[in-house]
């Protein structure tokens, strides 16, 4: 199982590592897409599903996806 | 249901760190939209980016409150505008209408004074370099040269010798008075008997007639006592001079070296409770002045404040161009004004404001300047919240040396603009171009390519 199964994560943004013990506080944003990577999708299909579901989403939203999992690489939780 | 984009964030909880915020650091922003009444958008749109602001009612306020502090407590002072803290012409010309006359440290500086109208009587001349024919010049203008070395003082005489006249001069000098670093390049030292030899030389050379003292003890001095210290030093040396030489001096030039309101890195407290009020320089100086001064005796005194009046009138606008995730987990963000404009970045921390609301939470940010070079860096790290292309920081205070001490280095050097009585703004200096550049240099014949 990696790392990103094992999170425990609620509605609200909170996010647990039991591996280390390390808490998270994720945006609606950033829960939107730490969801979707836990169901095995690709930053392009996320990144496609952000510009559908949030209002003003930008052209580039491709760029925060990408942003936003090298921020996961830099906690180790990929 | 539609929701509302924002930057995607994931911020680690950091439970059971200090919090030396004092409050949640995640939510607290600063928005700037515009300057002196004018908008950030108008200001960029019409001058570009990056943009250097400076506001005219915040410099004439500024100098008057230092004045007013100062010259209330002794009324027998005078500013000499620091020339090297900000040498462009309109803004020389603002302080000189408000009645600084000028404090210059080369011959640029000096033929800066006199083409933008002061005369040689209204110019002091510092620093460590004075060619001959600078000297020459500000003698038989009648500027107040303060001699800095030894060579100097012979320098001096052959000018003397020259105009076939004695010529006054002052001489600076340096002592402890508790500040470290302690500036002893610069002028003679006192504790060291070095500056009672100066004054021997030029007694037994009788070209010369020392007629004032001068120091400048450091910058960004954050102890009153060091002046009062100054004060008292010198004065002391101005009554030794008068009983063993019969010396009458006719100044006392105290130099500069008061603190803004900036933040100094490595430091925990806010600008506002760790630097001392101006008040307070003006309390030690002149209770100082009045303890060692022989009654009725009121010399004239010279005060160099350059940071202390310019440096909380200056803004930089500079633009995000892009950003990064560096593999530490910060945000890195890329600006087009980088250390080629600001020199006090090296140990300022900048109030940062954006043009703008950002949603998002705050999360841990540097913020680079366009330099390829990696020590460009104008904030290693704050909490700042997600920006997108586009978005402006403004940056103050800047007001200060970073005008002059600028470098060209592969960009061109900004406009500079000044905002004036309602909201008007003045274009103080262009934005340079290539022509700017490449004016002076010249391609030998056999290098030219042959198209």
């Amino acid at each position: 199982m990696d790392r990103l199964q094992k999170l425990a994560v609620n509605s609200e943004g909170f996010v647990f590592d039991p591996t280390t013990g390390d808490s998270f506080t994720a945006n609606s944003t950033g829960l939107f897409i730490l969801n979707r990577l836990r169901e095995g999708k690709s930053a392009d299909e996320i990144a496609e599903e952000l510009k559908k579901d949030f209002e003003n989403a930008p052209e580039e939203v491709s760029k925060d996806v990408s942003d936003f999992v090298t921020h996961l690489h830099t906690y180790n939780l990929m | 249901m539609i929701k509302k984009y924002e930057k995607p964030v994931m911020l680690k909880i950091e439970t059971g760190m200090m919090n030396k915020f004092g409050s949640s650091p995640y939510y607290t922003r600063k928005v700037r939209t515009e300057i002196d009444g004018v908008k950030i958008d108008d200001l960029v749109n019409e001058h570009g980016s990056p943009l250097f602001v400076f506001s005219e009612s915040t410099l004439r306020q500024r100098y008057k409150q230092l004045y007013n502090v100062f010259s209330t407590r002794y009324p027998n002072i005078a500013f000499g505008w620091s020339y090297k803290t900000n040498y462009l012409p309109a803004i020389c010309n603002i302080l000189h209408q408000e009645g600084a006359i000028a404090e210059v440290v080369s011959e640029m500086e000096y033929d800066k004074a006199r083409l933008a109208g002061i005369p040689g009587d209204k110019i002091i001349f510092n620093g460590p370099y004075k060619s001959i024919s600078a000297l020459e010049k500000a003698v038989s203008e009648g500027a107040l040269v303060n001699i800095d070395h030894f060579d100097e003082i012979y320098d001096l005489e052959k000018v003397a010798k020259n105009l076939d006249r004695k010529i006054k001069v002052g001489m600076r000098l340096n002592m402890d008075t508790g500040i470290y670093p302690q500036w002893t390049r610069f002028g003679f030292n006192l504790e060291s008997g070095q500056a009672m030899d100066a004054v021997k030389r030029i007694v037994n050379g009788g070209k010369l007639i020392l007629n004032g003292l001068h120091c400048h003890v450091g910058t960004f001095i954050l102890d009153p006592n060091a002046y009062a210290l100054e004060v008292e030093k010198m004065t002391g040396l101005m009554y030794d001079l008068e009983s063993k030489f019969n010396i009458k001096l006719e100044y006392l030039d105290i130099g500069g070296g008061f603190p803004s309101k900036s933040k100094l890195k490595g430091t925990y407290q806010s600008p506002d409770t760790l630097i001392p009020s101006i008040d307070e320089y003006a309390e030690a100086i002149s209770t100082a002045l009045y303890r060692n001064l022989k009654g009725g005796h009121m010399p004239q005194v010279y005060l160099e404040t350059g940071r202390g009046i310019i440096d909380e009138a200056g803004f930089l606008i500079t633009s995000i161009v892009t950003s990064k995730r560096l593999p530490d987990g910060r945000k890195a963000y890329v600006a087009d004004a980088g250390i080629n404009l600001l020199y006090t970045a090296f140990w300022y921390k900048y109030t940062i404001e954006t043009d703008r609301e950002l949603q998002g939470t705050n999360e841990p940010s540097m913020i680079n300047g366009p330099l390829c070079m990696n020590i460009d860096v104008i904030e290693e790290g704050t909490l700042l919240p997600p920006m997108e292309k586009g978005v402006r920081l403004i940056l103050s205070p800047v007001g200060a040396y970073n005008v002059t001490q600028w470098m060209q280095f592969i960009e061109y050097r900004p406009a500079v603009v000044l905002i004036g009585p309602n909201k008007t703004v003045d274009l103080i200096r262009e934005r340079e171009d290539l022509s700017d550049i490449i004016r002076r240099e010249k391609v030998p014949e056999r290098l030219k390519i042959k198209a």
